[in-house]
């Protein structure tokens, strides 16, 4: 079957927001490029990274992240990861980090680089890279790095591990002040924490649609739509975004409308996306009538909502972002997939052993294993490096997922 | 039977060396990483082994850990997993790098041992309150191992414990200035061997041994017959667990004179000040040795203490020995390349999957760089 057939009459009525999130994003990058003319300052911070203070002192926020999405997307990660190599950097480091410091020194990638930074935060609450990552931006900009060490939480988040995070979110408003030479303003402050916990929810409902049947989008949906949740955390936009969002999803249940016309079956997915792929395989699944209804990657920005207390951000925030979801031990990691596994209703597990995240993947066999032991669900694996397109082999792919897809027919 | 074969068979084998230690009545803790604080787990009663892996199949640990994960924290899985640390009574984890962060998670659910420690370090080591948030984790730890094995770990013990391993890193710093001014007294795999010997040995033999050894050194027994004019090198990286590389250096007219590996100086670079709190005091020196890539004290940091290393000990020439899939080291070498070679030290490559590179593409690239110095 060539891959037109399969396509074929899949189409669902498009989400109206996507063009609203085209808009948004776009008037974004064009405010961080002409920081300089406006006289903001701009900061380089992680996807997991407390982005609130920033917005809270008029520090316009940059993801080199959501920039590596875009990059993936637009199918330059393959180039620019090439760039790296030749500089030096090894073709296992996470490409991520690879096609940015490539792009740092080229300018390369779909709108020609980021705004030059005047500052760098690095959040280890996702993984150790961002930290030498971070560094190597540092160096390269000569600009000032804060590195906000958020201890690992196997098990437990200890009481010194609080008094450590919280000492930091000190240290960080002192950062901030030195930088920018103003003081922050904790009014404001406690109204961007009201705002940003405000997005999450309305993110969180948004997710919590895809509970009903047919899903009226599937997690790829999700990959497109997360980008305000972490750009513009915090905003009035992405809280005026993600209500309006959530009341086209609601209607979409109403009116029955799912995602993927015959939907069938329901899949979870587990790691980033696979970015120049988003299509291709959303195509893939849906031929095969199956929904990714659910997956761990747009979740982990609520994840925070359970320990930030309203009213009380700046202070809480500590636990928020310590507690995230990669900053956990692997059996709570298989925890929170089991239970959104039943939560959503699916029938398989889609993981994506992602050679670019080593934190994000090591531990997946066993959560497989775990999965399958209390759900007795099938699990899918399929490998590759997030925006490095060299690295993704289509056929092979292909077939694993017609044989999962194989598998789950048979159990219906 | 003389001090250098002590070294050299408990360097060979490890487990052998480690369940006989068990067997004669002491519990053993495992640990992979050079922030283990043994000093504690020493303190305790308990005898700190530090874990190499295997190098051989590694069946096991596949169904854990993805094919691209280095090749340390699968091979030590597969020992876990395969019964050759059958022996061992539990192990402990401290927070380095991505990959043992996870082995960490996957050990606690997968291995049979009895006592589990993660121990958290800070990442930063570039603030003052880092500081007591690490002394907080070392207390943490030393009561999990009290309440393991039921007996307090009181300042005496730690005060000797201190001093034993600061006698035996004393030593061991002897040794690598004496091979650095003659580096014909003893050669290098046998040097690579004997720091390794040092994390599996019964540490309070260890200073008595190391003395002696110094001594039979001295008396110029061990001597390789090599003359001066050999090409003076520097090994950084990880760990090397490959003593034939150190052979191969010298027989393409190379000595590895120094390293900064943490199966190396990193392992005993450091001094503990035995006066006043103990446990302050083991944590202050992971403040002052030099770090590894996965923490941050600055962002030149190790750029800068490599070179001064290079100066210190007449370095021509650095070889980064790098394991396939380490990140940390991996993002750290395009930048020390640069600043080593502004500062005319020149550098090269070395990517080792689990065993070293093939023999003759191995030799070229050495023979190559050797020459060129
Ligand atoms: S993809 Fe993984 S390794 Fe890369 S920055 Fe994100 S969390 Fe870190
Ligand atoms: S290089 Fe450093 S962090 Fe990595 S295993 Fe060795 S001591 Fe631990
Ligand atoms: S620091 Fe490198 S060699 Fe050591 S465990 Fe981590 S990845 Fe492996």
């Amino acid at each position: 079957m060539t891959d037109d057939k399969k396509t074929r009459g899949i189409q669902s009525p498009p989400i109206a927001m996507d063009a609203k999130m085209k808009e948004i994003m776009t008037g974004y990058y064009i405010e961080a490029k002409t920081a300089a003319d406006s006289g903001k300052q701009v900061a380089w911070i992680t996807s997991g990274g407390p982005v609130e203070p920033l917005i809270a002192m008029d520090i316009i926020p940059v993801y080199p992240e959501n920039h590596g999405a875009m990059i993936g997307a637009s199918k330059m990660g393959g180039a620019l990861c090439e760039q790296a190599e030749a500089m030096g950097y090894s073709g296992d480091l996470c490409s991520y980090a690879r096609s940015d410091i490539a792009s740092s020194v080229t300018n390369g990638g779909p709108i020609g680089g980021l705004p030059r930074p005047d500052m760098l935060v690095a959040c280890n609450n996702i993984c150790g890279t961002v930290m030498k990552w971070y560094e190597v931006l540092a160096r390269y900009f000569d600009v000032p790095l804060f590195i906000f060490d958020t201890p690992m939480c196997h098990t437990d988040y200890h009481e010194e591990s609080k008094r450590y995070v919280k000492q930091q979110v000190l240290e960080y408003v002192a950062f901030l002040e030195q930088v920018t030479g103003k003081k922050l303003d904790y009014d404001r402050m406690d109204h961007v924490g009201k705002l940003s916990l405000e997005g999450q929810r309305y993110w969180q409902a948004v997710l919590d649609t895809a509970a009903s049947r047919p899903s009226p989008l599937t997690a790829f949906d999700g990959f497109y739509h997360l980008a305000l949740i972490v750009t513009l955390r915090g905003t009035q936009v992405a809280v005026d975004y993600y209500r309006d969002l959530l009341a086209e999803m609601k209607d979409r249940v109403a009116k029955g409308i799912g995602a993927v016309p015959n939907e069938h079956y329901r899949l979870l997915w587990d790691n980033l996306p696979i970015w120049y792929r988003l299509k291709w395989l959303s195509n893939k699944f849906a031929a095969h009538d199956a929904a990714l209804v659910a997956d761990t990657y747009n979740t982990a920005w609520c994840r925070s909502l359970r320990y930030i207390e309203d009213g009380n951000f700046l202070d809480s925030m500590a636990e928020g972002y310590t507690r995230m979801y990669l900053n956990i031990g692997v059996d709570q990691m298989a925890d929170t997939i089991i239970e959104m596994a039943e939560k959503y209703s699916v029938d398989g597990l889609v993981m994506h052993s992602n050679r670019s995240c080593k934190p994000y993947s090591f531990g997946q066999y066993d959560i497989q294993r775990m999965v399958r032991e209390r759900l007795g669900i099938p699990c899918l694996l399929i490998e590759s490096h997030m925006v490095d397109e060299r690295s993704f082999s289509e056929a092979q792919t292909e077939t694993r997922i017609d044989a999962f897809m194989e598998l789950i027919r048979n159990r219906a | 039977m003389n001090e250098l074969d002590h070294f050299l068979e408990a360097a060979d084998q490890p487990e052998r060396y480690g369940a006989g230690i068990k067997a004669g009545g002491t519990p053993v803790l495992g640990y992979l990483c050079s922030y283990a604080p043994e000093e504690i787990i020493h303190a305790a009663g308990v005898h700190p082994l530090r874990l190499f892996g295997t190098l051989e199949s590694t069946l096991h640990a596949d169904s854990h850990l993805q094919a691209y994960c280095c090749s340390l924290a699968r091979g030590v899985l597969e020992t876990a997993l395969d019964g050759t640390l059958e022996f061992l009574d539990g192990a402990v984890f401290p927070h380095t790098c991505d990959t043992i962060q996870r082995l960490s998670d996957i050990w606690r659910l997968n291995t049979p041992f009895d006592f589990f420690a993660d121990v958290v370090h800070p990442v930063r080591l570039d603030a003052g309150f880092a500081r007591e948030y690490l002394e907080d984790t070392l207390q943490r730890f030393k009561r999990e191992l009290e309440a393991w094995s039921g007996s307090k770990i009181d300042d005496a013990a730690l005060a000797r414990s201190i001093e034993t391993f600061n006698t035996a890193r004393k030593r061991l710093d002897d040794l690598y200035r004496m091979r650095s001014r003659d580096p014909g007294c003893i050669s290098g795999s046998r040097v690579s061997s004997i720091v390794k010997a040092s994390m599996i040995l019964n540490r309070d033999e260890l200073p008595g041994r190391l003395s002696r050894l110094l001594e039979e050194i001295e008396s110029g027994r061990y001597r390789t017959g090599a003359t001066d004019d050999r090409k003076r090198l520097l090994v950084a990286g990880s760990l090397c667990d490959h003593p034939d590389f150190y052979s191969m250096v010298e027989n393409l007219g190379g000595v590895v004179v120094w390293d900064d590996l943490c199966t190396g100086s990193r392992a005993f670079d450091g001094f503990i000040d035995p006066s006043g709190d103990p446990v302050k005091a083991i944590a202050r020196r992971y403040f002052e040795r030099r770090p590894c890539p996965s923490k941050h004290l600055s962002n030149t940091a190790r750029a800068e203490a490599l070179a001064s290393m290079a100066e210190e000990h007449g370095v021509q020439g650095i070889i980064f020995f790098l394991l396939k899939f380490c990140d940390p080291h991996a993002f750290d070498y395009p930048y020390l390349k640069e600043y080593l070679e502004a500062k005319n030290i020149p550098v090269t490559l070395i990517e080792v999957e689990d065993s070293l590179p093939p023999e003759g593409q191995l030799t070229t690239r050495l023979e190559t760089f050797i020459y060129t110095l």
